[in-house]
């Protein structure tokens, strides 16, 4: 299943060290919905990435391009409306596919955890984080007897730097960041190889947001897993900086495609993004140019049959509203070329 | 010209979230306050925009002392104010499509009439299309709901904007448009500005002096 897409080609004999097998792979990932008076919304379309262990992939968009479905799809958390195709491999499973069984008892916790959005509504706010912590333990690991739990919750919460002078408070008597992590030791507990962050810093300041980002890193450079060859963690944000911080890779999410895939360095750095719209957005930026994209996204649910972009970008010419970008690192007709590769 | 005046605010008895602060916003001025979450910056700015009554200290505004808060604050004192927080879902009446809630404090101020000029107005300033207007607030985005929320708060033409956290719940291109649309609108009409957040690399873009909390109290 070699594709165009990766941090490096595939397979090839001058490869310093053998690709590792991802631990998510998804392929022609789309989710649609289908509304009252047969209206159809392409909430995803065609999503193909991988995510390789040790690795942390960052997931960008605006607000409503489809990076929360995408996640949620994962997760088979997707409402009845839902219909999917294409596939999401997480070892030799295909989560698209997989029954509420499966997904309830091996995958979500165990082979998927969720850091997610806003940790204080994620808490139960009638429980202290220990008896939280608690419970995780037991429904998740082998973890038997009332000593035993004790000591592998505060373990559990040492792993996410969560203060065990805390362990005893509620939901709300934790700050933001204290919220946030104790939200991430829970997802820490069961161990699984991917960590799925969704817009994890969400409303928090921006010394929080890299405290919280950072520690996210620290999970996926740390040894732990099943092969003991790191975690892999997809990261589903719109701040652009917390990406920078500690991505990999960047996939850029429009109208429900992903429109770029690249290194975060070149992305974020020089030669930049390819795509007009990845450029755009890195300008909207206040130490950048600060100028938006003009125009607004398209209606997932009355997308154009050519570039969903094309409307609002300045390079669009009659091939973009004719004609479906084409599929590969950059879904675009006209994208940046870097300098130093034009011939 | 508003002036806070040594204010100290908060919620219960003995525990003030904001202590003996003095902040003036010249006519036309943008103020940037900067603080870390939970520092009482918020708090300073419903105080700012009369929503909260402080305990001790005054606010004046165009030299004239404000003595009722909130509701029973005179009309032409409370209109004076525009504001934007951070949570567009929490402030929007989920019932409203997106035309009433823009009109609503025209309705409120008993000039219904002006709505159709003023929405023509406001929502190509904003960046709403036509077809965003007569949609309620769960059938848009957050970034879309912001937008209905700023042109709610334009709709008086207010003379002091208060922003509290307006883009931190929003992507980069949608942040850069809204603070576009204030920045237009205080061209127009002199209007002054109060940004609260804490976002130091936003707030020094896009104000003309940022204020850090600690060199307040």
């Amino acid at each position: 299943m070699s594709t165009g897409i990766g941090p490096g080609p595939a397979g090839t004999a001058t490869g310093p060290a053998p690709r590792p097998a991802p631990v998510l792979s998804v392929r022609d990932l789309s989710v649609r919905f289908l509304m009252p008076a047969g209206r159809r919304v392409a909430a995803v379309t065609g999503a193909r990435f991988d995510v390789l262990p040790g690795e942390c992939l960052a997931l960008i968009g605006e607000s409503g391009c489809g990076k929360s479905v995408l996640a949620s799809a994962l997760l088979g958390l997707l409402p009845g409306n839902a219909q999917t195709a294409g596939s999401a491999f997480l070892g030799g499973l295909d989560l698209l596919t997989a029954g509420e069984r499966t997904l309830a008892r091996t995958v979500r916790g165990r082979l998927i955890g969720l850091v997610p959005q806003s940790p204080a509504a994620h808490l139960t706010p009638v429980r202290t984080v220990r008896s939280q912590l608690e419970e995780t333990v037991a429904a998740l690991t082998a973890t038997r007897g009332r000593a035993a739990l004790r000591t592998a919750a505060e373990a559990a919460a040492e792993r996410a730097a969560f203060p065990a002078t805390h362990l005893d408070r509620y939901p709300h008597e934790l700050s933001g960041g204290l919220a946030q992590r104790a939200a991430t030791a829970l997802a820490l507990v069961g161990d699984a190889p991917l960590l799925l962050a969704d817009e994890p810093t969400t409303g928090l300041d921006r010394d929080l947001v890299d405290r919280t980002v950072d520690e996210l890193r620290r999970h996926v450079d740390d040894p732990g897993g099943t092969e003991g060859a790191g975690r892999a963690l997809l990261m589903i944000t719109h701040d652009l900086a917390a990406a920078e911080r500690i991505a990999d890779r960047v996939a850029v999410m429009y109208a429900g495609r992903i429109v770029e895939l690249a290194d975060a360095t070149a992305f974020f750095g020089t030669p930049g993004p390819r795509h007009p719209y990845s450029r755009g957005l890195l300008e909207a930026l206040p130490d950048r140019a600060f100028r938006p994209v003009p125009g607004m996204p398209p209606k997932l649910g009355d997308l154009p049959d050519g570039c969903a972009f094309a409307p609002r970008c300045a390079r669009a010419t009659d091939l973009c509203t004719g004609q479906a970008p084409p599929s590969g690192e950059v879904a675009c007709h006209h994208p940046h070329v870097p300098e130093d590769v034009r011939a | 010209m508003l002036e806070l005046r040594s204010i100290t605010a908060g919620y219960t008895r003995n525990a003030p979230v904001v202590r003996d602060v003095s902040l003036t916003l010249a006519p036309g001025a943008s103020v940037g306050l900067l603080g870390p979450s939970g520092c009482g910056k918020s708090t300073l700015a419903r105080v700012a925009a009369l929503l909260h009554r402080p305990e001790a200290g005054s606010v004046l505004l165009d030299g004239e002392p404000v003595r009722r808060w909130r509701h029973s604050a005179p009309r032409d004192q409370r209109t004076a104010f525009g504001v934007v927080f951070q949570q567009a879902r929490l402030s929007a009446d989920p019932r409203l499509p997106l035309t009433g809630l823009i009109a609503e404090p025209l309705r409120a101020t008993g000039r219904a009439r002006e709505i159709p000029g003023r929405i023509a107005e406001l929502a190509p300033a904003v960046g709403l299309t036509p077809d965003l207007l007569t949609r309620r607030p769960h059938e848009v985005s957050d970034g879309q709901l912001q937008r209905a929320c700023l042109a709610r708060a334009l709709v008086l033409r207010p003379r002091v904007l208060v922003c509290d956290e307006m883009t931190a719940m929003l992507d980069a291109s949608t942040a850069a448009a809204l603070v576009a649309a204030v920045e237009d609108y205080r061209a127009a009409t002199g209007a002054a500005l109060l940004a609260v957040g804490h976002d130091r690399t936003l707030l020094r873009r896009w104000c003309d002096r940022t204020v850090h909390w600690d060199e307040l109290t």
